[in-house]
């Protein structure tokens, strides 16, 4: 049990690192506080495996600290860590009966047969792996194996931390959702600092309280999962979170606000005055396809869009707008007509959101 | 998709048969047809049944050699496996000095059998060969001509030298083939290297090592060149084993008779014991 800080961590896989571009982890200083379930997301090459490893001691941090608690890690290696961690591909010890292999991280720390024999029992028992437990590891399908190693994972209780590194890849659909479930359960049972590794935003909002997503190397945001869609910091978040993400344009000041093509769209006065004392090279708005505001009847205010396409997904339609040459997603609720042909649209004051460089831009007194 | 049935795909098994038949079973019927009968010349035979088998059977010369064939072969597999084993784990992983190490381990495996026993019957020679004079020199009598233990030792220690190098290289490809996410979750699960070795490293090395096991007895087992080029089976008949035996008994005294039962009787303990090795190693698998 231990709260994790990572302090100006920075790690590269080549030995002379030349520029910002070599780093597979950017400096960075984040703290996990003890006994939070969270979440690592991001795409697939953006550093969270190394971060992971990082953390549990497999990988060794080029530059800055990792602590746990008040003591500096960097040189304990994952044995003396005490952290657990499940990997993406089952690994289970083929030799080994399931009880064996769920005993052995506890065996291996010497503890006495009757407690390994309860504790196996209770996770056997939260992963339903109790039929199977007298079975050779080697005749396991990949899930049940997957099962196995996250058992080995969640068999100790006094330790650091447990990692999950895309543990649910290899696991049917249907027991995905209950495994994610039995997570949590056991996160508030136990009270374990939990850090789960994943690509999939579902599983990431419905395991985590908090979720840090990463880009290139660095934690771009760190927060609920409502503040990730409501407020997305770097246009990446904006973008990776929400299905379809969000809408970004590429935008010119204007007198009053910005604008693209023939658009112009005002902005308050406190945020003129903070895009005027910042310096940037790229300059977007973004807006959420669900926080578009649709007409149903031309209003003057409104601005004109085509309709190019329209997707039927059930409870929900997507429409893709054109928008003096911009296109446009836009989430259309299933009460709310079609627009046929031509859509009036406006963007609410408060979901549209400014980015230089990739980040929000925020006003002095928000 | 509308099956045919019928029996023609057994003609595409035909080559395959014809090839064993000419390079196995015709060659061994030859024997068999030895073993059974007591033959002088192209007119003169008589079907004598079992008499041959119940010879060679009761031979004490041939129990000798058996008995000392057993030991040998034990002492081929004890040593060299567990030897193979330890230098595989010493090798380095990557870089350049992986490939030094297995170019080096390559070469005694190129050396012919005939040329690794003059190699050690020179090298042991106390007049003019370094490891006879030094052990001489030492203070160790040591002459493998004339004790029987020394001579046994050579040739064991021939053996080793040509052949563990072979398991040493089996068992470095089965290592290099764990995935690294293995060690990584031992580490995790803070697992001795006691540990990692008995319940992944050995666990997945044994296919690897069924193979250097199966083809060390066999080898071993046949051994001939060796002892016969280091002292001619002696001294005395210390280091005559089975494969010697045979070649006096068929070619020396020219009892082809006996000689044919004896071979079948061979070749049936090698298939045997090979089918032991190969159950014991794979009953594991099954629930």
């Amino acid at each position: 049990m231990a709260e994790i800080r990572l302090q100006n961590l920075a790690h590269s896989y080549s030995k002379q690192p030349g520029g910002p571009e070599d780093y597979a982890i950017r400096e960075m200083t984040h703290v996990w506080h003890q006994g939070g379930a969270y979440a690592l997301l991001g795409p697939s090459g953006c550093g969270k495996s190394t971060l992971l490893n990082i953390i549990s001691g497999l990988l060794s941090p080029s530059e800055g600290q990792v602590w746990f608690d008040d003591k500096v890690v960097n040189d304990l290696t994952p044995e003396k860590r005490n952290i657990a961690q499940v990997f993406q591909f089952p690994v289970v010890y083929d030799t080994m009966t399931v009880f064996d292999n769920l005993a052995f991280p506890l065996r291996n720390q010497g503890v006495d047969e009757a407690r390994v024999r309860t504790k196996v029992n209770e996770i056997a028992e939260v992963l339903d792996l109790q039929q199977l437990l007298k079975k050779k590891a080697s005749n396991l399908t990949a899930d049940e194996k997957q099962k196995v190693s996250m058992g080995r994972g969640l068999v100790r209780d006094d330790v650091s931390a447990i990692l999950f590194d895309e543990p649910l890849t290899v696991i049917d659909p249907h027991l995905k959702w209950k495994l994610r479930r039995k997570l949590k359960q056991i996160h508030e049972q136990f009270n374990i600092t939990m850090v789960y590794v994943t690509h999939d935003q579902l599983e990431a909002s419905t395991f985590a309280d908090k979720i840090a997503v990463m880009y290139g190397g660095q934690i771009v945001q760190f927060g609920t999962p409502r503040e990730l869609f409501e407020k997305p910091l770097h246009t990446f978040v904006g973008y990776f979170i929400g299905s379809p993400g969000m809408n970004l344009i590429d935008v010119q000041p204007q007198a009053g606000g910005v604008g693209f093509a023939d658009v112009h769209l005002p902005l308050p006065e406190a945020m003129q005055a903070t895009l005027a004392a910042t310096p940037w090279k790229t300059l977007k708005i973004g807006i959420r396809p669900e926080f578009v505001h649709v007409w149903d009847a031309p209003f003057d205010e409104a601005m004109c869009a085509d309709v190019t396409h329209v997707e039927d997904l059930g409870t929900y339609k997507i429409l893709t707008l054109d928008l003096s040459g911009q296109k446009l997603k836009v989430r259309l609720q299933e009460d709310k007509p079609v627009p046929e042909g031509k859509a009036w649209i406006s963007f609410p004051g408060q979901w549209l959101m400014l980015y230089a460089d990739d980040y929000l831009l925020e006003s002095g007194h928000e | 998709m509308n099956k045919v049935h019928n029996n023609k795909a057994w003609w595409l098994v035909l080559p395959v048969f014809l090839l064993v038949a000419f390079s196995a079973i015709v060659p061994m019927m030859t024997v068999v047809n030895y073993s059974v009968q007591d033959i002088f010349d192209q007119s003169s035979r008589y079907f004598v049944g079992a008499d041959w088998f119940r010879q060679v059977l009761r031979d004490p010369r041939l129990h000798d050699s058996l008995l000392r064939q057993f030991i040998y072969s034990a002492c081929v597999l004890l040593i060299e496996i567990p030897l193979g084993i330890a230098v595989a784990l010493c090798m380095p992983t990557k870089g350049r000095w992986s490939t030094v190490c297995l170019i080096l381990m390559t070469i005694p495996l190129l050396i012919p059998w005939n040329v690794v026993g003059t190699i050690w019957q020179i090298f042991g020679r106390g007049d003019i060969g370094l490891l006879g004079w030094t052990l001489n020199k030492l203070g160790i009598s040591y002459n493998y001509a004339s004790n029987s233990a020394d001579a046994w030792v050579t040739v064991l220690v021939m053996d080793v030298w040509h052949w563990t190098s072979l398991v040493a290289m089996l068992s470095y490809s089965g290592l290099r083939a764990i995935p690294d996410v293995y060690y990584q979750a031992a580490r995790i699960d803070q697992a001795s290297a006691w540990a990692i070795f008995r319940h992944i490293q050995l666990p997945k090395m044994k296919s690897v090592l069924l193979i250097a096991v199966m083809l060390r007895f066999m080898d071993s087992f046949m051994i001939y060149t060796e002892p016969f080029v280091l002292t001619g089976g002696g001294p005395g008949n210390s280091t005559t084993f089975l494969s010697q035996t045979l070649t006096t008994m068929a070619l020396g005294q020219f009892d082809l008779g006996p000689a044919a039962a004896f071979s079948l009787v061979y070749f049936l303990i090698i298939l045997l014991v090979s089918w032991l090795f190969y159950t014991a190693m794979t009953h594991g698998d099954k629930n």
